[in-house]
């Protein structure tokens, strides 16, 4: 997600599930949608079976979407920027780009100063001793105009179209293979399909998951797949698009509501330390115009942040205490998943509350984990189910006598005995109603939350204590006060007019004054006055490209593909007639909800509003690691990197205590690849107490590969034994065709998958598949490494 | 005359009776499930729908080197979903296949079956058991070309698909069909299928796949469970049979002895006789119209 944003302004999806089926080509890489998103991936298969779209898979196992693909490339586990750099260099060597496109709606075109550069594995600005980069020596050539300069011809050697050849010059077909492990002539073949739709008459989308964040390059990945997009004019297209699957049914509402760390309600920042006012925070992301005539969106920080303070403190926010800014909290600290328990590993922290989360099964490294968590004096469990996390003292291995941690557990209600909304990956949000009941003595978050709040309040008026504002001047007008209901909440997030009391349609009607509020700008829209947006069931589709404006609401202001001003060209005419995303008949934009002034003529500005260069960036400032994508081998990999033997692995990623240690450190005692993945009949963790489902896959598994199984002796549905120098696992083999053996750097390798669904409770109990995954992440997001590892293997 | 299971559908067939039974007649289109390999991702929706909406039980079951759930049908699992990795052109592929009843047009089953009543083709194409009827013998085991019914020592009964006959006689489609997360299963009347069928193969080849095929084997009369199969040369890999017969001629050949069947003397001989008769070739047949 924090890669979109750095390309295109907005960290989503850019499309939406019925799009795919208006795809000409569906690369699937780094996601498994026929396992884990079945009902989303018949849309796949529309478009094949009434278009005569081709449906692809790079992975590393023939997977169940493999099996009704057309092509399948194995590759191996970490090496997807290879591969998309080898598909970047194609399509720019072969000019396989859409021209007009690339020219109109993205950077490429913008001059780069001369301090940029990129050598032996480094971007220029790397600094030794901190391991980052100082992102001021990534800058565009300012004109005396105050705007960047440009090449319209493109031909300049410093603009970015140039530099973007120049760097994947070095990722040849044979380079790809090496590192990927497949061989030259396969890669060549699906890069045929893959490079095929750099036309206006051709869309191709881009499937993906986790299997592309998580990585310790898991940003770039996405990046490179965004730089291909942009090239071949796939952005802003009905069928094309970067879509990014969300691996439950709200990921991506819990996203858009600042789950992930350092971000606030519709991707505001969290103020830091530096920020000391209220102002010099909304300075800090309110970002000025690089070109003339940008709409650059983000200048309307101040209104949403304004909006989002009038709707947590109400009256107690006024211009005249900065709204409220002091009463919330600003960490200077990192607080993602690895950083948070490598301060519970250090015995820095206290306690936890982990709400709907089985914190022990899904992160890396188990054994570390259970060392953290017995360093906490305290851990809060809210979920349906008494899981692993709640009984991490009870796994195997650890001695329960030396764990003194006090547990409590707050059984809550699952998600289908309560109504409210999911967002989909598509950004759809559809209001559901609860199916069943809530189990005698469980509670909801709401009431568990609100309880929380009551208590601390409570306990502030009895015995006083600091910094009590925030929670005594919090905004808590609720019919019943001790348990909000979703409605409530969900009217609070669309927002009102505070003068008329009035629900708002639009975020264009937030003001940063104080006479509107709103919990998240971005739904503003979904609750109006004329009713539930998102209980909308409306299932007509004028347009034939399953737009479907009358079904639930999609964010931002019910408009179905992203940076649509993107499918039409400089003169607002659709790239193709057939799947026309919005398009300009001379006073107005028609089709999808324009993202774009909905009366702005196609020369008024930029087609990607959220940028301050009105364009998407192939060349970005935004990320840590560097402005062009680059392939670094994973921090526990099987071979050196080719490509810069010096800086093998992401230099920017942060080396937690003790982790280097626990890597392998050669592959003669490590000498297989290994991945984790989920299977369809599971959904992680929670449906291991449903028994039509454990029925269904009853028991943890490895995959090995034929080849290995028969040098190492293993029979299919044998037992083995797999490690890694973090922990172990033991499960039935099944032994497999789907899996063969690849030459990387020379060598020969093999892979071997794990699922993730087992632990020690539930109907049947399994190995965990985290005790062998490595503590380590993406260097911007921090999201563990768990795609791709070593480990050894042996019959039992 | 036998109880029946359904009350309200017309009757075809009936095992064990030379005339059929004067069941309530209505006209009414026959059904017909289309499964298109091409579009099943082996998710098993359909298996666990199939367990929930016939409330079957929960096996006791292990990963036994698979993806598929259970190594067999049985009497607790009508459907299964069966797993095989073959080569194709030098590429692997994975053949997924929904393995359940084809409710046969000529359904072996019911003419191997000595027992009055217990199974019922109905006009509708579903061939039902009556385990009400049943006796046991496993007859219907040894008639079946796809080897589909499973007896269950327990309760000394067979059982396999129904077609959720239930939902059918209310105008609902199969659980499977309705739970099918990409459309991989149709339903509807078997002329529809078999257009709809022809049409996706047609398809299929268009795009590379020369040896996709409809599978509705005329040995069995045609059936009316179909598979859009992507690679018709190779059905030997998804289990099958290039050309299966009910072999109902050569059965009924032998009503006296069915009868004697019936009266359950001398089964066991009957079984093995009547396996080989079964599966050998198809004889024009007359008395069970």
């Amino acid at each position: 997600m924090a890669s979109l944003a750095a390309s295109f302004g907005r960290g989503a999806m850019t499309n939406h599930w019925k799009d795919i089926k208006n795809a000409d080509v569906v690369l699937v890489m780094g996601a498994n949608p026929a396992e884990n998103h079945p009902c989303g991936f018949k849309w796949a298969l529309e478009a094949r079976d009434n278009r005569g779209a081709q449906i692809v898979t790079v992975d590393p196992r023939y997977t169940r979407t493999s099996a009704v693909a057309d092509r399948h490339l194995q590759i191996r586990p970490g090496s997807d920027i290879a591969v998309l750099g080898g598909w970047i260099r194609k399509i720019l060597e072969e000019r396989l780009y859409h021209e007009d496109y690339v020219r109109l709606h993205t950077n490429a075109s913008f001059i780069v100063a001369d301090d940029f550069s990129f050598e032996d594995g480094l971007f220029a600005g790397f600094d030794e001793a901190t391991s980052t980069y100082d992102r001021s020596q990534w800058r565009y050539e300012m004109g005396g105009d105050g705007f960047v300069r440009r090449d319209p011809t493109m031909e300049n050697p410093r603009c970015v179209l140039q530099l973007l050849r120049m760097h994947y010059s070095r990722y040849t077909p044979d380079v790809v293979a090496s590192i990927a492990g497949c061989s030259a002539a396969d890669f060549e073949r699906m890069s045929e399909i893959v490079c095929s739709t750099g036309t206006a008459e051709r869309v191709g989308t881009i499937m993906y998951a986790v299997g592309w964040t998580m990585h310790t390059v898991g940003t770039q990945i996405i990046r490179a797949a965004a730089i291909m997009q942009l090239l071949l004019g796939n952005i802003g297209r009905p069928g094309g698009g970067i879509n990014a699957l969300r691996g439950h049914a709200n990921v991506q509402g819990a996203t858009d509501h600042a789950i992930v760390a350092g971000s606030l309600p519709g991707y505001l920042t969290m103020p830091t330390p530096a920020q000391a006012s209220f102002a010099a925070h909304v300075a800090a992301y309110t970002p000025r115009p690089l070109v003339e005539r940008t709409v650059n969106y983000w200048t309307n920080y101040s209104r949403f942040m304004v909006s989002l303070m009038k709707s947590w403190f109400g009256e107690s926010a006024t211009p005249a205490n900065d709204y409220a800014y002091h009463y919330i909290g600003k960490p200077g600290g990192d607080a993602t998943w690895l950083s948070m328990w490598d301060e519970a590993h250090q015995g820095r922290m206290r306690g936890f509350v982990a709400l709907g989360f089985n914190t022990l099964l899904a992160g890396p490294d188990v054994k570390r984990l259970v060392t953290a968590m017995s360093n906490l004096e305290w851990k809060v469990v809210i979920d349906p189910f008494l899981h692993e996390a709640a009984e991490f003292w009870n796994a195997p291995g650890v001695d329960a006598s030396q764990v003194q941690t006090e547990v409590l557990y707050l059984p809550a209600a699952h998600w289908i005995e309560r109504g409210g909304s999911f967002t989909n990956s598509g950004r759809w949000a559809q209001w559901k109603e609860a199916a069943i009941d809530v189990p005698k003595d469980v509670r909801s978050d709401t009431w568990i939350l609100s309880e929380l709040f009551w208590r601390v309040k409570e306990l502030y008026a009895e015995e006083g204590g600091a910094w009590h504002e925030p929670i005594n001047n919090l905004r808590w007008d609720y019919a019943n006060p001790r348990e909000p209901t979703l409605e409530e909440l969900a009217r609070e997030i669309n927002g009102y007019d505070l003068t008329t009391g009035r629900l708002l349609n639009s975020f264009a009607e937030l003001r940063d004054d104080g006479t509107t509020s709103s919990g998240n700008w971005i739904y503003t829209g979904s609750w109006t006055e004329q009713g539930n947006m998102m209980a909308r069931r409306g299932t007509e589709d004028p347009s034939g490209l399953g737009f479907h404006h009358g079904w639930a609401f999609a964010w931002p202001l019910n408009r179905r593909v992203l940076y649509n001003r993107a499918s039409a060209d400089a003169d607002g005419e659709p790239w193709d007639q057939t799947r026309a995303g919005i398009r300009w008949t001379g006073s107005r934009w028609t089709g999808d909800v324009p993202d774009f002034g909905a009366t702005t003529p196609p020369d008024g500005a930029g087609a990607f509003i959220m940028t301050e260069e009105g364009v998407a960036r192939l060349f970005t400032t935004g990320l840590v690691d560097g402005p062009f994508a680059e392939h670094y081998e994973p921090a526990e990999s099987p071979t050196v990197n080719i490509l810069h033997e010096r800086v093998s692995v992401n230099p920017t990623v942060r080396w937690y205590d003790g982790v280097r240690e626990s890597l392998a450190q050669n592959t003669e005692d490590y000498p297989y690849a290994a991945t984790v993945y989920r299977v369809v009949e599971r959904e992680h963790f929670v449906t291991s107490h449903v028994p039509l489902l454990v029925e269904a896959m009853p028991d943890f598994f490895l995959e090995i590969p034929e080849g290995l199984a028969i040098e190492k002796g293993v029979p299919n549905g044998s037992r083995v034994r797999v490690w890694s120098p973090r922990g172990e696992v033991e499960g039935v083999a099944i032994v497999t065709k789907r899996i063969r053996p690849l030459t990387v750097n020379g060598r020969t390798l093999w892979t071997i998958g794990i699922p993730v669904h087992w632990g020690f409770k539930g109907i049947t109990t399994g190995s965990m598949a985290n005790s062998l995954t490595p503590f380590i992440g993406d260097a911007n997001t921090r999201c563990p490494e768990f795609k791709a590892f070593l480990v050894n293997m042996e019959p039992v | 005359m036998a109880q029946l299971p359904a009350s309200g559908l017309a009757i075809r067939r009936m095992s064990a009776s030379s005339t059929p039974a004067p069941g309530i007649r209505s006209e009414g289109p026959e059904y017909a499930k289309l499964v298109d390999i091409s579009r099943c991702i082996g998710c098993k929706g359909c298996e666990i729908a199939c367990k929930e909406w016939n409330e079957l039980g929960i096996e006791p079951t292990e990963n036994f080197g698979s993806f598929q759930s259970h190594r067999d049908l049985s009497a607790d699992t009508w459907l299964l979903m069966r797993f095989t990795e073959v080569e194709v052109g030098g590429d692997v592929a994975w053949f997924i296949k929904k393995d359940a009843c084809l409710h046969c047009a000529e359904p072996g089953c019911l003419f191997a079956c000595p027992a009055p009543g217990a199974i019922v083709q109905y006009e509708n194409g579903i061939v039902d058991f009556n385990q009400a009827n049943c006796i046991g013998c496993q007859l219907c085991v040894s008639g079946c070309p796809f080897d589909i019914p499973r007896f269950n020592p327990a309760t000394r009964k067979v059982y396999k698909c129904n077609m959720c006959i239930d939902r059918v006689e209310a105008g609902l489609e199969p659980a499977c069909a309705k739970t099918c997360p990409t459309n991989a299963i149709s339903w509807g009347t078997k002329e529809d299928m078999v257009a709809l069928g022809e049409r996706k193969v047609e398809g299929l080849r268009a795009r590379g796949l020369a040896n996709a095929v409809l599978y509705d084997p005329p040995g069995v009369g045609g059936t009316h469970m179909m598979y859009v199969v992507p690679h018709g040369d190779q059905l030997d890999q998804y289990d099958l049979p290039a050309d299966p017969t009910a072999g109902a001629g050569a059965l009924a050949m032998l009503g006296t002895v069915r009868k004697l069947g019936a009266s359950a003397l001398g089964l066991g001989l009957l079984a093995a006789g009547l396996h080989y008769l079964g599966f050998g070739p198809q004889v024009p047949e007359e008395d069970a119209k």
